[in-house]
């Protein structure tokens, strides 16, 4: 049996200072593989696990990435991040994600303590990675009982996730990318069943932080569907904290289905056509 | 040297791009440098005419303290005799005696560079029949009154660690003008609540002020009678600081070509003690020639104290002297800021001026126990290709933690101020919380002072003073209403800090005749 210590996570990049992700300074996780394949993912090489074909061999110009025993390796000190590596993945992955034991973790996030409200886990999906998670918030806890453990999730996890991770995680911050399913279906290739029964209990548990919405123009942002959204939500929790995200197309791969992003004057009427459905504290982005 | 003189003369005289009292205030700076300067040795005189060692161009013979910091509070409760003023009773009385006050206080710049520790000065006068609207009306007219009769983002108040009435309103009249004047330094310590921090820090997104100090380092130095002024100048009030002499350790170690080891037990000591020299030449020519303390009446009413004075020991071009001895050492790679090497080597050059400059006693300086004060100094615009003070090298900054964890252990060896500037993407305005975090862990982390800016403000740091960036466009052909942005148009142009534009004067501290 291992130690929690011991329990390694998937890790794609970690964030020491980061304003963006929870309340405060926070030090954030990211972690490989996601269980949807958003069409406006901004971080598209997070959603695959590296299959080690090394491909991306070929597309490194400063030799930082290597096979050994028929793994992919990558030399961090001779990487220069131009990420070309990623460019030539055909599979959206990355070659500069690694195993990363909760003690290792745990030795970049003393140095950082002093500075920052606490630690999120993101993505990729950060709950496809529950045991991590959970092995991870439990050494922060037990070493800075001041810090808060936060979740950045698509919501997509079941019940007994949630469960498991209950005793040491403070909030999470749920995306839901739309209330008509087959919409949803359509942009994650995936059902949120699960994303609105997350949302339901996890606020009902008071542990859910904030709502986000990604709206693109014409798809997922009708005055209708905005005002139901709006309906479901506030029958939650009228007061409840959603961030209003317009969408960018920075980092999305190419796509069959065109997607617009948002101008400002139509953020701003999203949160017009929300407020008129709850006193929601609400962030225009 | 009369030619010289009268061509400088004319020069201002026949400006239009400076006004009135900025042509007053620069020929007085001129009759005052054809005096003989202060009796120095040869060597002290070769350094300082090859500028390893500098005098800030205050003036060949210094008649003022450089920074003088009253006792406010105490003149609030006894009146000031000189000025046939009575000990104020109500908050309408109190800002206009202080304004009276500030119109007398001398320092370098002619303004003065400490307007009092506000909140504390004004909470007693604010009671429960004045409104916050009234508050804020009130300090609002007083703020803007401050401003265009001080037009000079020297000009520095202190608040906090304390919350209160007068602190936030401060803070809303703040970001409601958007001022230059007057420059803004909080007091923060542990028990400084959360919220008051935050309030500051919203107040930086809109004007770029306060800067946070740590308060409780600043006690243990000074005890608690401090305040910083000017910029990050950190003195004891009722006190102040007789001059400020600077050591260019850029210039030091292109007159070295050695390595760490015999910089740091032959060169310091030769340099900091050609600066003391430069330095107690010049308080004896300000204390015993021109007799300040015997004549102003700041001082023979007791609102400052000469024993509460000392000088302040500049150091600045660190960066430079590390990366340059790192190459001495054959260490061609090591850059401060980023190298272990450098990094320890830095730490070990500013422990050993600290370590000398503590050893060299100096006359009239009670204030530092009978020694100069180390201070990292934050620049002028004469400063080509040097870092000013200890700081990394603009554009060359790592990641603010790593930031953060090399410049934090120096920050306690210099009493009389230290400044490093951060530069915060905008996405924070919508988590003020997070530059909380940032500001709690950096102060406790060992710093001093922490400033920030964001990447998008109308105000612009240049070394610790802010200009507008409208107020910079045209100074050149329209001249400017504060003396601080031709400072700024000047480091702008020598620095090419950014696109930054200028309009308002003068300072006399920094133009050398000629």
């Amino acid at each position: 049996m291992t130690t929690s210590a011991a329990v390694a996570g998937l890790v794609t990049d970690i964030i020491e200072f980061s304003v963006v992700d929870g309340p405060g300074n926070r030090f954030v996780v990211f972690l490989q593989g996601c269980n949807f394949d958003c069409l406006a993912c901004h971080n598209p090489y997070t959603i695959t696990p590296c299959i080690d074909c090394g491909i991306c061999l070929d597309a490194c110009a400063t030799g930082a990435l290597s096979m050994v025993s028929d793994r992919v390796v990558w030399n961090e000190s001779l990487c220069t991040g131009t990420d070309a590596c990623i460019a030539a993945c055909p599979y959206d992955s990355t070659p500069k994600a690694r195993p990363q034991a909760v003690a290792e973790l745990m030795t970049r996030i003393r140095r950082t303590a002093g500075f920052i409200s606490g630690v999120t886990v993101s993505g990729g999906e950060a709950t496809q990675q529950a045991g991590f998670v959970h092995a991870l918030f439990t050494a922060v806890k037990a070493e800075f009982p001041g810090l808060t453990c936060f979740v950045d999730s698509n919501g997509a996890a079941d019940v007994a996730v949630w469960d498991g991770l209950d005793d040491v995680m403070d909030a999470a911050m749920i995306d839901l990318k739309c209330l008509d399913d087959e919409v949803h279906v359509r942009l994650t290739g995936k059902s949120n069943a699960q994303v609105l029964a997350t949302i339901e209990l996890l606020a009902a548990r008071g542990k859910l932080h904030e709502v986000r919405l990604l709206l693109m123009a014409g798809l997922n942002d009708s005055d209708e569907l905005l005002a139901e959204t709006g309906r479901w939500l506030a029958a939650i929790d009228p007061a409840m904290r959603i961030k209003v995200i317009g969408y960018r197309a920075h980092g999305v791969r190419p796509s069959a289905v065109p997607l617009v992003e948002p101008t400002a004057a139509q953020r701003e009427h999203y949160a017009d056509v929300l407020r008129a459905e709850g006193r929601f504290d609400l962030q225009v982005i | 040297m009369e030619d010289q003189l009268v061509t400088a003369v004319e020069n201002v005289v026949n400006s239009r791009a400076i006004g009135y009292d900025q042509k007053v205030r620069r020929l007085a700076a001129l009759a005052d440098n054809v005096l003989p300067y202060p009796a120095l040795s040869p060597a002290a005189r070769e350094a300082l005419d090859a500028r390893v060692i500098c005098d800030m161009f205050e003036g060949d013979r210094p008649f003022t303290p450089r920074y003088v910091l009253p006792d406010y509070a105490k003149a609030l409760r006894q009146g000031v005799k000189y000025l046939e003023l009575e000990a104020p009773c109500d908050l309408d009385d109190a800002l206009s005696f202080l304004t009276i006050l500030y119109s007398q206080v001398p320092s370098v710049t002619t303004y003065p560079v400490y307007l009092g520790d506000l909140d504390a000065l004004l909470e007693p006068y604010v009671g429960d029949e004045l409104s916050d609207e009234q508050l804020d009306a009130k300090l609002r007219r007083w703020w803007i009154q401050l401003d265009r009769l001080l037009p000079d983002a020297f000009v520095h108040a202190n608040i906090g660690p304390h919350d209160g009435r007068v602190i936030r309103s401060i803070f809303r009249v703040e970001r409601s003008v958007r001022q230059v004047v007057p420059n803004l330094t909080l007091k923060v310590s542990p028990e400084t609540p959360d919220d008051l921090i935050e309030d500051a820090v919203r107040t930086v997104f809109v004007t770029g002020k306060p800067h946070f100090v740590n308060h409780p380092m600043m006690v243990a130095d000074h005890g608690t009678e401090y305040a910083v002024v000017s910029c990050y100048n950190s003195l004891k009030t009722r006190g102040g600081a007789h001059s400020l002499v600077r050591l260019n350790l850029k210039r030091a170690v292109e007159r070295h070509p050695g390595g760490l080891d015999s910089f740091c037990d032959d060169a310091l000591p030769h340099w900091v003690e050609l600066t003391a020299e430069l330095g107690e030449a010049r308080i004896r020519a300000l204390v015993e020639d021109a007799g300040f303390f015997e004549s102003n009446f700041l001082s023979t009413e007791g609102l400052i104290e000469r024993e509460r004075f000392s000088l302040m020991f500049g150091i600045f071009g660190l960066a430079e002297c590390v990366n340059e001895l790192m190459v001495h050492e054959g260490h061609v790679d090591a850059r401060y800021g980023h190298d272990p090497r450098a990094n320890d080597a830095a730490h070990r050059i500013v422990g050993r001026i600290s370590e000398l400059v503590k050893q060299r006693p100096l006359p009239y300086c009670g204030g530092g126990g009978g020694f100069a004060y180390l201070h990292s100094q934050s620049g002028i615009d004469l400063d080509l290709d040097t870092t000013a003070g200890t700081r990394i090298p603009i554009g060359d900054e790592p990641g603010m933690l790593e930031h953060i964890e090399v410049v934090a252990p120096i920050h306690e060896l210099f009493p009389a101020g230290i400044s490093d500037i951060f530069h915060v993407e905008e996405t924070v305005q919508r988590n003020p919380r997070a530059m909380v975090d940032v500001i709690r862990g950096a102060l406790a982390a060992g710093m001093r002072d922490f400033t920030f800016n964001l990447d998008s403000n109308e105000f612009i740091r240049i070394t610790g003073y802010l200009v507008r960036k409208s107020d910079l466009i045209d100074v050149e052909t329209h001249g400017a209403r504060h003396s601080s942005d031709y400072l700024a148009a000047t480091a702008e142009i020598n620095h090419t800090v950014t696109t930054r534009a200028i309009k308002r004067v003068i300072a006399a501290e920094l133009s050398p005749i000629g």
